[in-house]
């Protein structure tokens, strides 16, 4: 599933890339994962396992996703070459199914009869209830209420699929506190529970087998731009939130290192404490929810709380690899503000027909600002999912276009 | 090194044939300063060790009981530095063995080499980290323990043989065996799988062994006296905190919970 070549091909036995990643869990919740770890590395092994997992992400999920040259947008811009990974094209509309595809074949494996999941923009959560229904599980997912009252769309459709939406009233009420709920349940329902965990986050092996189950996303597009262009792209660029599309679209590249990966965070209203979620401009490497990793924290080590238009962004930590791949200097990571990612939106719907997830509108803000000045270069752009799930977001923030007379 | 606080307390309850009470209290709940008086509330009832738990804004393996304690002594501005304030009070004028219970981050930011140094100097006699697995916590064992304070680590029921032993390892003073999987919380009755527990942790070791989660009420304190060297009450202290706060009653009704608790868990002996 990845390259034997790869340098970067961490964790370690603990789970450790560098100093980032590893366990830190209650005692509690140390044997199940081990038995996790177990299971995902057996499945790995089997062939049978990733030839159910290959049949289903092709004739359910739809892939290959096409890797689309955006001529308009490129020669707009009049600079770089702009190919975007078409993730959005995937069933359920984001680049999640990848991954709960993959675990809930491992939760199967293992005899577990009840999935819990934590969601935060609810492209995980409707995934998650997308594949347990599928498969016939029960399904319950953790969600903010703050993420309900924004995603409204999603809870109806999680609804709709047959699964449980539980509202999270702690803290902010946002995608940190659905993990927390997500890990309670998991702590006391162990036993028949698999805990669908939707980001490169988490305790090992969650960080690893979540990157691995994405890393589809890489592979394909390096194929793909090799045979469009006979090269590799010039730069990589994808949206972080926990950061499973963008560790999902770079891992591929990582060996070759004349391809930039570029990693867009959420830069909110401001990058003052309390208003963004870009954990490399403010962040500092500390523990939360079973992992070492750059977080928002204050003074006291106090998990700060974050704010940023897209609700899938909107989480303290960044996941572990990329704090590694940031440390290495193998990968760069930026801000984008919720100003600068409604626009982009609103560049890519008028420009190619295409209207991005909040999140992934950071990843294409940063190509539209890179493009310019990078003549000669070709970009990728992760687009790890579609807008619809935004749109009453997208009405909010551009109510000029709301007006009945508007056109 | 002297024998600790804890090693000795837990010495003498075993050659009196006396269960330990042990009390947990999420330390800034109603305040920092309020707590001195709550700790002493407990220790006049009878408590035998104080576990002082230091607040985290996510605290992932409590229930809703202490959440909203945890909630309620961040609101109030209560820190790891607060906290040991707190011990250096209660030490003043007790020698009760404190336990420093708290989720690993606020620690981190601290700094291990000098929260060791600060938490010996405030009267703390040990530490215990929530969600740091011994292979992640056992770097910081040996800067702990060379500042003469104890390493509790946590079992589970989910725990095979070898782990335990190496819970056994890393931990002195005694080790905290969790009775059930699950959150912090009350419950209508103590679960079986702490027998169980017991029995598995004392084939691996000598050290004294606590039981806690779940322990609402003192028939609950004597089941779990029956079996183990110490009995963890912590949900059902801190809903005696959220239902008084604020009166001038509540360190005597505390007082009297932990008296009724203790008085349980000596029944559970006779």
């Amino acid at each position: 599933m990845i390259t034997s070549s790869n340098p970067y091909n961490g964790p370690d036995s603990g789970g450790h890339f560098g100093p980032y990643g590893g366990r830190y869990v209650p005692e509690v919740l140390m044997n199940p994962l081990d038995e996790l770890e177990q299971a995902y590395a057996a499945a790995r092994q089997d062939p049978a396992f990733h030839a159910e997992l290959a049949g289903l992400l092709k004739d359910y999920a739809g892939r290959p996703t096409p890797l689309y040259f955006a001529k308009r947008l490129s020669e707009k811009l009049g600079g770089a070459k702009i190919y975007i990974k078409r993730e959005d094209l995937l069933h359920t509309g984001a680049h999640k199914i990848n991954n709960a595809l993959g675990q809930i074949l491992l939760a199967r494996r293992m005899g577990k009869q009840r999935i819990i999941a934590e969601t935060g923009a609810g492209q995980h959560g409707v995934a998650t209830a997308t594949v347990c229904a599928l498969f016939g599980m029960k399904c319950v997912i953790y969600m903010g209420e703050e993420d309900m009252r924004r995603q409204r769309l999603n809870v109806f459709r999680m609804r709709l699929l047959g699964a449980t939406v539980t509202g999270v009233t702690s803290g902010s009420r946002t995608l940190k506190d659905a993990i927390s709920e997500a890990m309670r349940d998991w702590v006391t329902n162990v036993g028949d529970t698999h805990y669908l965990l939707g980001s490169a986050l988490g305790s090992h092996p969650y960080p690893m087998m979540v990157r691995d189950f994405h890393s589809c996303m890489g592979i394909e597009a390096r194929a793909q731009i090799l045979e469009k262009e006979g090269r590799l792209p010039d730069q990589v660029i994808a949206c972080v939130g926990g950061g499973s599309n963008a560790i999902g679209i770079f891992h591929a590249f990582i060996p070759d290192a004349g391809v930039r990966l570029v990693g867009v965070e959420a830069g909110g209203r401001s990058l003052a404490p309390g208003e963004h979620a870009a954990r490399f401009a403010g962040g500092s490497p500390g523990v939360l929810q079973g992992c070492y990793s750059y977080v928002l924290q204050n003074g006291d080590g106090q998990i700060s709380l974050t704010h940023s238009v897209s609700a899938g962004l909107d989480y303290a930590m960044i996941g572990p690899e990329h704090a590694f791949l940031a440390d290495q200097g193998r990968a760069e990571y930026v801000p984008c503000s919720d100003a600068d990612a409604l626009e982009a939106a609103q560049v890519l719907a008028r420009t190619e027909g295409l209207i991005p997830a909040l999140e992934s509108a950071h990843g294409v803000h940063e190509a539209l600002r890179r493009a310019p000045d990078a003549k000669g270069q070709i970009f990728i752009v992760n687009l790890s999912g579609r807008g619809d799930k935004d749109i009453d977001i997208y009405r909010e923030n551009l109510k000029e276009l709301d007006e009945p007379e508007s056109n | 090194m002297n024998p600790s606080r804890i090693s000795q307390l837990f010495a003498r309850c075993r050659a009196e044939n006396e269960p330990a009470l042990i009390a947990y209290i999420t330390a800034g709940d109603p305040s920092l300063e309020r707590t001195v008086s709550l700790v002493e509330a407990m220790e006049r009832g009878g408590a035998d060790l104080i576990e002082l738990g230091v607040p985290f804004s996510d605290p992932i393996a409590d229930g809703p009981v202490i959440m909203r304690a945890t909630e309620r002594a961040l609101a109030n501005g209560a820190s790891l530095a607060g906290v040991l304030e707190v011990a250096r009070q209660v030490r003043k004028r007790s020698q009760i063995p404190m336990l420093l219970f708290s989720y690993l981050n606020p620690l981190l930011k601290y700094g291990f080499e000098k929260l060791a140094a600060d938490a010996v100097a405030a009267g703390i006699d040990g530490i215990l980290m929530t969600d740091a697995s011994v292979e992640e916590a056992g770097k910081f064992v040996p800067v702990v323990r060379a500042a003469g304070l104890d390493t509790v680590f946590l079992a589970a029921p989910t725990s095979p043989i070898e782990r335990l032993k190496r819970v056994a390892e890393f931990s002195s003073g005694f080790i905290y065996l969790v009775s059930r999987t699950g959150v912090t919380g009350v419950q209508d009755q103590v679960s079986g799988s702490a027998a169980e527990l017991v029995e598995k942790m004392r084939t691996v070791t000598d050290l004294p062994l606590a039981v806690g989660f779940g322990i609402a009420k003192a028939s609950d304190a004597g089941e779990v006296a029956k079996i183990a060297d110490g009995v963890v009450v912590g949900s059902a202290l801190v809903r005696i905190i959220e239902s008084f706060a604020g009166l001038p009653e509540l360190e005597s009704r505390l007082e009297e919970f932990t008296r009724e608790l203790k008085e349980g868990a000596r029944a559970g002996r006779a």
